[in-house]
């Protein structure tokens, strides 16, 4: 007996229907989703908020020096900061809304942010 | 022999209840001996075993063997009235609720693998709810929502079809021995 058979018309409908739920769930849940506008700070204040959809390099003068950073398509990072201990430059590309570079010795930050804000641990 | 004090009069219904709870508590232990990637996807084998009592005994019988199976399983895997016990207990609750209301769909239409993936949707919802609310109380499990979706589904097909050939294989004369 084919393991077929015992799907009913019905089940079809059904597993169809859970299928589309999940198809959904994953833009809803997984929101902030896409990443669009990149927000960098100096000493707190917004410096320059910039979208994600094209190619930019900034540069964010701060107490040590310049910080460099890059935004592409969907994604940003920070290329250079005269910091002594490089954090913010070895995190590498931020693409995820919410995902947040910060340069403290240079006081500057690189934050993702996307459609919905997005809160991480910090805010608590 | 000594008489007992109290007599329990043990039906045959119980005693049904009792051997197909414990084909159930079998099957949690084999799925929680199943290394999974997640914490909290699991196949949950032992809900073929309650689609079968519902579709051959009624709902009464698979609440009682859902419920023993709970108890039994967490007192056998030592997490009884732990968070993973309270999860379980929320999950099946609510997955047998579902089932209470999923039986009255016209069963020419809707058979064990519709009741199956209703119940493990239910099941997956009852524990993400509570974990929000009571383990992890922040919007950050629902990240984890549609990753639990997609093993509610497979798994839920599953079961369901391993419940239909299982109810397809023994009829239903298989009630009138218990």
């Amino acid at each position: 007996m084919s393991w077929l058979a015992l799907l009913r018309p019905g089940d079809w409908l059904v597993v169809a229907g859970a299928a589309a739920l999940v198809g959904v769930s994953i833009p809803h849940f997984w929101q902030g989703g896409l990443a669009d506008r990149a927000i960098v700070r100096q000493e707190g204040r917004v410096f320059a908020e910039v979208d994600l959809k094209a190619r930019h390099r900034i540069s964010v003068p701060g107490p040590l020096g310049d910080t460099l950073i890059a935004v592409e398509p969907g994604r940003a990072r920070v290329v250079s900061d005269p910091g002594p201990r490089q954090y913010c430059v070895r995190q590498g590309w931020l693409m995820r809304p919410g995902e947040i570079a910060i340069c403290a010795p240079n006081r500057v930050s690189l934050q993702i942010a996307g459609r919905t804000r997005v809160y991480d641990s910090i805010s608590y | 022999m000594t008489r007992s004090a109290t007599e329990l009069a043990v039906t045959a219904d119980d005693r049904r209840v009792a051997w197909l709870a414990t084909a159930a508590v079998g099957l949690s232990l084999v799925d929680a001996a199943i290394p999974t990637p997640l914490p909290g996807v699991k196949p949950g084998l032992a809900n073929i075993v309650t689609l079968v009592v519902l579709a051959r005994h009624g709902w009464a019988a698979a609440v009682w063997v859902s419920v023993l199976r709970v108890l039994a399983g967490s007192l056998l895997l030592g997490h009884f009235l732990g968070p993973g016990f309270f999860l379980s207990l929320t999950g099946t609750a609510l997955s047998l609720a579902t089932l209470g209301l999923a039986r009255l769909l016209p069963g020419r239409w809707f058979g064990p693998v519709s009741l199956s993936v209703f119940a493990a949707f239910a099941h997956i919802g009852g524990q993400l709810l509570l974990a929000r609310a009571w383990l992890i109380p922040h919007d950050g499990v629902f990240l984890l929502a549609p990753l639990f979706g997609a093993a509610a589904l497979v798994f839920g097909t599953l079961n369901g079809l391993i419940a239909a050939k299982l109810l397809a294989d023994l009829p239903s004369a298989h009630h009138a021995d218990a």
